[in-house]
């Protein structure tokens, strides 16, 4: 596929749309539990500060191309085209909900825009994403499939039986280990061996001799043209690669676990709240993919400031919209759970 | 003309009838598939039939995936308790997303087992898995007793939309019977009755119906007439006609293989206590394993499991009242 330097205005003008809504959505969701407790049960987890690795991913899409993510899901479907309205009111337990009510944060799907399901048990959603990929190769549909998870999946068993299995029958699916640097509340460091060796978590490739990346996710150009080679090589028939995109997750881990009656909004970052490293988080602020990718459009004449402004207002408008039709819609009627249990 | 088959066989023939008929059916697992002189290589070529690590996680996962794009995996797992290992595809995948989705997606698979054993394979090998699978709405579980019915359920699993575990117990490899012509389906939810009979219901699944079905032929001597039903499948469970028996004998024995609060039988108990208490004449009686794990050495494992002694010993306790006033 091109490269990130033969990308056109419009495309270019898409990714920093699609980046800002991801961000104006997940802030959404994040005030929620402060100006509508209770609406938003259970666990969220936000995708602020991946913006730019999901976007970057995602625009080297074909058409038919399917997205497996992890339980930190919001991003990639808002990106997919899924209505933003549908997406939270599934997180506010609504009837109009893409799940109608079913599924929930962790729990997002929309299949007939290329997004099957996404499990909320750590890792396993890599193995769902190889078997897609499997299904493509078998049907000869020339779909790659996206599996995106986290750094902790990638210490969990079904990150290293699919990758082998994946790499041993060469199937069509890129995988992306999105390293946010924290396994819910523990710092990378702390629990992966690359990571305590200093090392990119992409060496782990290695171990299955398919090509490993790290890519700094941050940088939607960048990680465009990393993820676009492995897509190259899935579509080729050449089997799966790793990508390890670095960014750093903005928000804590979830919501706070707790149980009614306590509030359960989000806290500080795990950098403060548990290590006490204001600095770290105080960096990676300054370092926010959305700042750098709308500087770097001002600065190469891609769109002046007030473009920018234009399509942030135009974002805050969609998603204040969002809000208020996922807050009217009714709940479902206590009896729809019966639904769906069997095909 | 019915075939006379062999259970091993008839799981075979099923899923190659299955496969000639349906080219979105595939095939896979461990120590299968080595050479292209495998005879489901052969028939079906290589992308549909294949060799996998020993990696039940990605074995299980793959299905599931594989199955929500149009797929209808088979995963050949040998042995129930290499599931295990894999659990979290099992009760907390496979039967889920469909729900989660809000019906968007369907995971139509088959996880294909031997379990059970009783030929000396110790604690890890011997297990009935099944108490803690049936349990789990979304998920369906068949566990067929005759070559007949290996076939038939083993089809109508390949073409059921959801999720099913498919249990064959080891002891009856080798058994055979006749198997009906044609395209030879075994409806889910659907128990059989095994042998009719008047004085006493016994409930038994795969093994534990012909261990059940050897009790009732002495009991017939000796002047007791059981009944015996295989539900076939433990989910859905068919209810209604363990019920209906038991409207008629009065008696209930349940004879499962699994230690009592794992087991089929207890679920079974319950649903007689709540749907059936008024027709029963004696107590439930259950023959199951006792609360040991499987031991290695013969008798103590004979000395653990159900055999056709306590069978009859159960049943003589519920209908011994009745067998003396005659």
């Amino acid at each position: 596929m091109p490269n990130s330097s033969q990308l056109s205005r419009d495309r270019l003008i898409w990714m920093y749309t699609q980046m800002c809504r991801i961000r104006e959505f997940e802030e959404r969701v994040k005030r929620t539990f402060v100006e509508h407790p209770g609406v938003i049960r259970g666990h969220a987890h936000l995708a602020d500060g991946a913006e730019a690795s999901i976007v970057g991913c995602l625009a080297t899409r074909q058409e038919n191309d399917l997205v497996m993510p992890s339980y930190r899901c919001h991003g990639y479907p808002l990106v997919l085209g899924t209505p933003a309205r549908a997406l939270m009111a599934e997180i506010y337990q609504r009837k109009d909900g893409v799940c109608k009510g079913f599924g929930g944060s962790m729990h997002l799907a929309d299949p007939t825009r290329h997004f099957p399901t996404a499990s909320g048990i750590i890792g396993q959603g890599i193995a769902h994403a190889a078997g897609a990929a499997y299904a493509a190769q078998v049907k000869k549909t020339g779909q790659v499939i996206y599996s995106f998870f986290g750094d902790g999946s990638s210490k969990q068993g079904a990150f290293y039986e699919t990758l082998n299995m994946a790499a041993v029958w060469k199937l069509p699916v890129v995988f992306v280990l999105e390293n946010n640097e924290y396994q819910a509340y523990t710092h990378v460091s702390l629990e992966d061996a690359n990571a305590k060796a200093g090392d990119p978590l992409s060496q782990k490739a290695k171990a299955f001799s398919i090509p490993g990346v790290t890519v700094d996710g941050t940088d939607p150009l960048k990680v465009y043209d990393a993820v676009g080679t492995a897509v190259d090589r899935a579509r080729a028939g050449e089997g799966p690669s790793l990508i390890e995109s670095k960014f750093y997750r903005m928000s804590p881990h979830g919501n706070a676990i707790t149980v009614p009656p306590v509030p359960t909004q989000f806290q500080e970052h795990e950098s403060i709240e548990v290590y006490g490293n204001k600095a770290e988080f105080e960096a990676a602020k300054k370092n926010d993919p959305i700042g750098k990718f709308r500087a770097h459009l001002i600065g190469n004449g891609t769109f002046a400031d007030a473009d920018a402004k234009k399509i942030e207002e135009s974002v805050r408008a969609e998603m204040e919209d969002v809000v208020k039709f996922a807050l009217a819609s009714p709940l479902p009627s206590p009896a729809d759970a019966l639904n769906y249990v069997w095909a | 003309m019915p075939r006379e088959m062999m259970f091993a066989e008839a799981i075979a023939v099923a899923i190659t009838e299955e496969m000639q008929r349906d080219a979105n059916v595939v095939f896979y697992g461990q120590n299968m598939a080595m050479t292209d002189r495998d005879p489901f290589v052969r028939k079906f070529g290589k992308d549909r039939v294949r060799i996998t690590p020993i990696s039940e996680t990605a074995e299980l996962g793959i299905a599931v995936g594989a199955a929500m794009m149009g797929l209808r995996p088979i995963v050949e797992l040998y042995m129930s308790e290499f599931m295990l290992v894999a659990f979290d595809e099992v009760i907390n995948e496979a039967p889920r997303l469909r729900y989660m989705s809000g019906g968007q997606v369907k995971v139509p698979t088959v996880f294909k087992a031997g379990f059970g054993f009783a030929a000396g394979w110790a604690g890890q090998h011997s297990n009935c898995i099944y108490g803690p699978l049936m349990g789990i709405p979304g998920l369906k579980v068949a566990v067929p007793s005759s070559a007949a019915d290996a076939l038939g359920l083993m089809k109508s699993a390949i073409r059921d939309d959801n999720p099913v575990v498919y249990l064959h117990h080891y002891m009856l490899m080798l058994d055979k019977c006749p198997v009906p012509d044609g395209d030879y389906l075994v409806p889910f939810g659907v128990a059989d009755i095994k042998r009719a009979g008047t004085d006493v219901t016994i409930v038994a699944t795969a093994w534990m119906v012909k261990k059940s079905l050897a009790a009732a032929e002495t009991l017939a001597k000796e002047g007791i007439s059981a009944e015996v039903i295989d539900p076939r499948t433990l989910s859905p469970l068919d209810t209604k006609t363990i019920i209906e028996s038991v409207k008629k004998t009065g008696r209930l024995v349940l004879v499962d293989q699994a230690p009592k609060h794992a087991s089929a039988a207890i679920v079974i108990a319950g649903e007689v206590a709540e749907q059936g208490f008024k027709y029963l004449k004696a107590p439930v009686k259950m023959v199951t394993a006792l609360d040991t794990s499987v031991p290695y050495s013969e008798p103590m494992e004979s000395f653990v499991l159900p055999s056709e002694e306590k069978i009859i010993s159960a049943v003589k306790s519920v209908v011994g009242a009745r067998v003396a006033a005659d």
